[in-house]
């Protein structure tokens, strides 16, 4: 299939040389025989026209990706802060696409319409004060809009409210997993360096703070639905990044320091899967995978796993190594109730170190 | 050597200067200025080759996920065993695709290239200040060429930390294969770069300050020798600090310091690593990343704008906004760099200052683009290929531009960072634009390097197929990133999440192949040209500059006498006297070795 797409791509393309050639082979024989390799007015009326026709194909191309993937963009924010984001960020982009198609137009049709002839006078135009104080003052204006509404929106985003009592959870990084601890009922995370790595002890907790005792490591994410929440980020060997999408939240991940950032998620895992956006979507990757799969029972392989319902996830967006594609978490974000419900079949720290490192806390 | 020791040079006429060389003090280890730019222009066409046949590789690994190609199989060997690209050489050709790119063939190609050629040509200068400095900075340009092509070849692999090469993933060969022999010939590479970087950069300025002809005052100066005297300077001022973000990593990662490196556990060991941080790291790589993405879009700019106004047959719109707004892009561009860290774990409050910083430096983008704009209006454009070019560059560069203001934008940049947005955004705005821009410079100034014209069917062929093709690939890309597609994924199907994706990733990957093959054409073109072209004029374009009163046939020297003197700025096209008609009756260029006419009105230039 893929060597037959190849092929016909590299056909069509000779073809199109080919052709295009031929269309200037003609087009030129007619012209005087001077050809200089200097653009002729017929070259110009030529290019002109094309400019034209490439302004308008180029609006149309826009609008056609608009229509046809701009459904693929991530569903509205699930957290407190990321309707702000969404918010900023639709403003900004009807501020470039005004830009773009005005600033396009104009060059693609003057291209068109001031193509050169023989005979024709240019306007000798070097300077004007007036419009280039014009258009400087235009995008101050509106950067400078921009500019205040972004700072406002980052400060709230980056300002951590401790008062508002936020669930402490660290996520740790390491080639190519992630992993959560909460900080347990004391909501104050055990003191942790690379150096405690031993045994069970994958995420070097320090097993003689007593901080540490009730903390609670888990492999998947589990989030109460409208609690702000308090991440700490911790790498165990290269730069990582945790980026929750769903979110609009991101953070890396740098050996050596603890990063933080903090959200507070506002649709659950059950209510995002209802939604008509998630509901679209997980059909037509349905539909999607079941074309492939049936692909590849046909050439004899396993057919794909089933996609069956959306969870959020959380994926690692620095390069981190080989696997780094695939290096990813589950979240789940589900009510109080069942939260303390799925927390209270945890295990505590202190429960899962061996008993010696269990001896050397008790002394202290 | 200084303007002083060169004074007699400059004095006495070229009589005496016909000793000719052997093949090899001319060709080879020349110090003629035109001879070293077109040495460039080879080296960085060499390199452009293998960079883009790389983006093709990985490319068809992102839209057909572990399939099987002969072509890998061919070209990667063991790498891509049963010709199934493995996911170390995914990452060593992005990284490797990407140091190329930025620095062999967008810096080093097109500032290299053209400051070379144009500066001594459009000033009125015999040669470089140095000659032989100018020499050494190509040689060692070529060595580091060599052994980042040798790195290609070991064991382990090349360099695949991205090119960025943030450590500890490039300090540590156990967290990646390519982070051994790989990266130290990187950054081997990397380092004798820059010293070949500020040797040509220094030479560059000083030329530009001293060595400009009777009557070439600042204000007269070609737009493209002010952009490349500028990219001269910002080159001075901000490689070497990657010189010794270099140097610390190879410390780090030879002699066991930790500049950059602490707390690390890996492969069931605890390294000793302890106190140095990667964010340091990250500031120094951006203070020399960010001004380099100004390196590499000024030469464009500058060449862009010459070529507009030549072939618009009009003086550049506000000649001084565009000096003043070449000036507040350098100067800007040395104060943006935390743009690229908002989410590195850096203190928020830097965050905001670098956001207003770098949404700045849209203005003078801005005034620009509109100067640019109003350049072609009610001219009478001569659509030669390079035109087409620079139109295409002006385009290009708005449509990548403006989407910085999404990514500049620290609380927009959260979820965007990293992601395909990313690579859409700069491949537009400074890939596309400066390939566009060194495209112009070499259709226009062909014929002043070769003495043969390029065959403009041809050059058709290769703008429009080339213009449809990288819109093709890099409008819908910005969708795989608003998607959250993070760059640099081997497999987007390894979980479901991305599968809807698949197609435009496809059409994304067809367009670059196309793209890519239609760069044969202007191969082919260029090199059948060198031999075959049509014998050029000596002022083809019917430009002003100075570069066009020089002998169609290159001489040692540049101008066979006296060099010539300059009367008035390179952009008095199309000026007409009070009468309406043109200064210099039939011809609508004044060239700038033109004195002022009998009533006609002086410019401030």
């Amino acid at each position: 299939m893929t060597v037959f797409l190849i092929i016909i791509v590299i056909a069509l393309f000779a073809i199109t040389v080919w052709q295009l050639n031929k269309i200037f082979q003609l087009s030129r024989s007619t012209e005087s025989l001077e050809s200089s390799e200097i653009a002729s007015d017929k070259d110009n009326r030529m290019q002109g026209n094309l400019m034209l026709a490439f302004g308008i194909a180029f609006y149309i191309f826009m609008i056609y990706n608009f229509w046809s993937f701009g459904d693929r963009a991530l569903p509205a924010a699930s957290s407190e802060h990321g309707s702000d984001y969404d918010n900023l960020l639709l403003i900004t982009m009807a501020v470039i696409m005004f830009v773009q198609v005005i600033t396009q137009g104009l060059l693609h049709y003057f291209a068109f319409k001031y193509k050169g002839k023989k005979g024709t006078k240019a306007l000798f135009f070097a300077d004007n004060d007036k419009l280039e104080f014009v258009w400087t003052i235009i995008p101050v204006i509106v950067l400078a809009g921009l500019i205040i509404y972004g700072l406002f929106t980052w400060s709230d985003i980056m300002d951590v409210e401790e008062e508002k009592d936020p669930i402490v959870i660290e996520l740790y990084a390491k080639q190519f997993s992630w992993h959560a601890r909460y900080a347990g009922k004391d909501n104050v995370l055990g003191k942790a360096n690379v150096r405690f790595i031993e045994g069970a002890n994958t995420l070097g907790v320090d097993a003689s703070d007593s901080y540490a005792h009730d903390d609670v490591l888990t492999g998947e994410l589990h989030l109460p639905v409208d609690r702000p929440v308090l991440f700490k980020f911790r790498s165990q060997d290269v730069l990582h990044s945790a980026y929750f999408p769903h979110f609009r939240a991101q953070m890396n991940v740098v050996p050596g320091m603890i990063t933080q950032f903090s959200f507070t998620p506002t649709v659950t895992t059950e209510e995002i899967r209802g939604t008509e956006y998630m509901r679209e979507k997980v059909a037509r990757i349905q539909e999607i995978r079941k074309t492939n799969s049936e692909e590849l029972m046909a050439n004899g392989e396993e057919p794909l796993t089933e996609y069956a319902d959306f969870d959020y996830y959380l994926l690692c967006n620095k390069i981190c190594g080989v696997a780094h594609y695939n290096m990813q978490m589950k979240i789940v974000v589900e009510t109080q109730e069942e939260f303390d419900a799925w927390m209270a079949e945890q295990q505590e720290f202190i429960e899962t170190v061996e008993p010696v490192d269990q001896q050397t806390a008790s002394v202290e | 050597m200084s303007a002083v020791g060169h004074a007699p040079v400059n004095d006495h006429t070229h009589d005496d200067h016909h000793h000719e060389g052997t093949f090899i003090t001319k060709y080879i280890f020349s110090m003629d200025h035109k001879v070293i730019a077109k040495q460039y222009l080879f080296t960085a066409l060499i390199m452009g080759t293998i960079g883009i046949a790389m983006s093709v590789f990985f490319r068809m690994q992102i839209a057909w996920p572990a399939e099987s190609f002969k072509i890998f199989e061919i070209f990667l060997g063991k790498w891509a065993p049963d010709g199934v690209m493995s996911p170390e050489i995914y990452l060593a050709l992005v990284t490797i695709h990407g140091t190329i790119m930025v620095f062999f063939v967008l810096t080093q190609g097109l500032s290299g290239t053209f400051s070379n050629l144009l500066i001594p040509l459009q000033i009125g200068a015999r040669d470089m200040a140095s000659g032989f400095m100018n020499m050494l900075s190509y040689w060692l340009f070529f060595i580091s060429c060599i052994i980042m092509l040798g790195s290609l070849f070991v064991e382990a692999g090349p360099a695949s930390a991205g090119w960025t090469i943030y450590p500890p993933l490039s300090a540590l060969p156990q967290a990646i294969g390519g982070s051994g022999l790989g990266m130290t010939l990187w950054l081997t590479s990397m380092a004798i770069f820059i010293a070949s970087s500020l040797l040509g950069s220094l030479n560059y300025i000083v030329t530009v300050i001293n060595l400009r002809t009777k009557g070439m005052s600042m204000t007269r100066l070609p737009l493209t020798i002010w952009a490349l005297f500028v990219t001269a300077i910002i080159g001075v001022v901000s490689f070497p600090v990657l010189l010794s973000a270099a140097l610390m990593l190879i410390m780090d990662r030879s002699f066991g310091t930790s500049f950059f490196l602490s707390d690390i556990y890996i492969k069931g060991e605890v390294l000793h690593y302890q106190g140095g941080s990667p964010v340091l790291f990250e500031h120094l790589f951006w203070f020399l990343g960010h001004p380099e993405v100004y390196i590499v879009i000024l030469p464009a700019m500058g060449i862009a704008s010459e070529i507009l106004a030549t072939n618009a047959r009009k003086p550049i719109f506000g000649y001084r906004a565009m000096i003043a707004s070449i000036l507040g892009i350098a100067f800007l561009s040395t104060i943006v760099w935390g743009h690229h860290m908002f989410v590195s774990g850096m203190n928020p409050f830097l965050g905001s200052v670098f956001t207003f910083t770098t949404l700045l430096i849209a203005i003078p983008s801005a005034v620009k683009a509109f100067n640019w704009i109003t350049t072609i209006w009610k001219g009478n454009l001569q659509l030669n290929p390079s035109m087409l070019f620079s139109i295409g560059f002006v385009s290009t560069f708005i449509t990548g531009g403006l989407t910085g203001i999404v990514l500049g934008d620290s609380t927009l940049d959260i979820n965007v960072h990293d992601t395909y947005f990313v690579v859409a955004h700069f491949h537009l705005v400074m890939g596309i634009s400066a390939l566009y821009g060194m495209f112009a410079g070499i259709y226009h100034w062909f014929p002043k390097m070769f003495g043969r014209m390029m065959n403009k069917n041809m050059g058709y062929i290769h703008f429009w197929i080339t213009i449809i093709g990288a819109y093709g690939v890099f409008f819908p890309m910005h969708f795989v990133g608003m998607a959250g597609l993070p760059r640099r994924y081997y497999d987007n199907t390894a979980f479901p999440y991305f599968d809807d994706l698949a197609d435009i990733n496809v059409l994304i990957t067809i367009f670059a192949i196309i793209t890519a093959l239609v760069q044969l054409v202007f191969l082919y073109n260029f090199i059948h040209s060198i031999f075959y072209g049509k014998k050029a004029t000596a002022n083809p374009w019917n430009s002003n500059s100075l570069e066009w009163t020089t002998p169609v046939e290159p001489i040692h020297g540049n101008w066979p006498g006296e060099l010539p003197t300059v009367y008035r700025w390179a952009y008095d096209y199309s000026k007409t006297n009070e009468k309406g008609e043109y200064v210099i009756p039939g011809q609508d260029f004044a060239p700038q070795t033109v004195p002022l006419l009998k009533d006609e009105e002086e410019l401030n230039h």
